[in-house]
């Protein structure tokens, strides 16, 4: 089974809600995710973002319509790392 | 429902909005009530009912033009701040928090601008109503009336006090000053 275990995402996003707000909203829809986000680029009306997700087991999806729902979006994904756990049971 | 909409009025920045538009129409009710009551009291030998049922389509009417007015002028003001901010994203934001908000705050700022006032209102005829079933009311029912106005401006004052964190009895003082104005005017020009 393969697991996203983090993703750097560059988002544009409107100033409001704020980076706290933003955060905390996406980290309600991940369940276990630590989320890191740094303003790159301030406009009179958006912000660029650098967001950084790392958790145990991410679905990119959840993660994407969770930054649409509050008006940011995906601009492109600039790191990934996945992993692909073996099932229980299986030594090698 | 109820964190939803403070969630949308927190990233809109509504509620200052919402806060305006209730202190603004609600001192508009309260000082129309005690602008009804005192030229009623003037008037001298008007009936109960009569009073009654004027004050009430006032309020009515006040509450009504408050939740109409509200809905058309911020269902402008929030579809065009959601273009622009749509401009500035390049992207449909119909389906995020923003465009929610485009379509319920305009709801919900005209239900708080027209409840201001008919809630402000009703409080103050409430001595009106109970004054043939409780004592001190039905002797002096239009007093009580406007005994009630004054300290519904009067509270409105201290609220906007808090809001501006000024003390609070210098800012009720200062409404009721604008009360004390209004009666006096009233009392001036009317003709008797």
């Amino acid at each position: 089974m393969v697991h996203i275990k983090r993703v750097v995402l560059d988002v544009l996003k409107p100033h409001n809600p704020n980076a706290l707000d933003f955060t905390t909203a996406i980290a309600e829809k991940v369940p276990g995710c630590r989320i890191k986000l740094t303003v790159t680029a301030m406009d009179e009306k958006t912000e660029t973002v650098l967001l950084i997700i790392e958790g145990e087991q991410m679905q990119f999806n959840v993660i994407s319509e969770a930054i649409g729902s509050l008006g940011g979006s995906i601009h492109s994904i600039d790191e990934v790392e996945v992993e692909n756990g073996l099932p229980e049971g299986e030594t090698t | 429902m109820i964190e939803q909409l403070i969630w949308l009025l927190n990233i809109t920045r509504s509620q200052v909005i919402a806060r305006r538009y209730f202190v603004v129409n609600g001192f508009d009710g309260a000082l129309t009530m005690l602008g009804l009551l005192v030229g009623f009291y003037v008037s001298e030998d008007v009936r109960l009912p009569v009073v009654i049922n004027a004050c009430l389509g006032v309020a009515i009417a006040l509450g009504m033009s408050g939740v109409s007015s509200a809905y058309i002028s911020e269902a402008a003001e929030k579809q065009r701040e959601l273009r622009e901010l749509e401009k500035a994203m390049v992207t449909d934001l119909g389906g995020s928090a923003h465009g929610q908000a485009a379509r319920l705050l305009p709801l919900f700022i005209a239900f708080v601008n027209g409840m201001a006032p008919l809630a402000i209102s009703l409080v103050i005829l409430l001595p009106l109503w109970l004054a043939p079933s409780i004592e001190p009311f039905s002797t002096f029912p239009l007093e009580s009336s406007f005994a009630m106005a004054l300290i519904m401006i009067f509270l409105l004052g201290v609220y906007l006090g808090q809001v501006s964190h000024t003390f609070w009895l210098w800012a009720g003082l200062q409404t009721l000053l604008v009360a004390a104005a209004t009666t006096a005017l009233i009392f001036t020009l009317s003709p008797g």
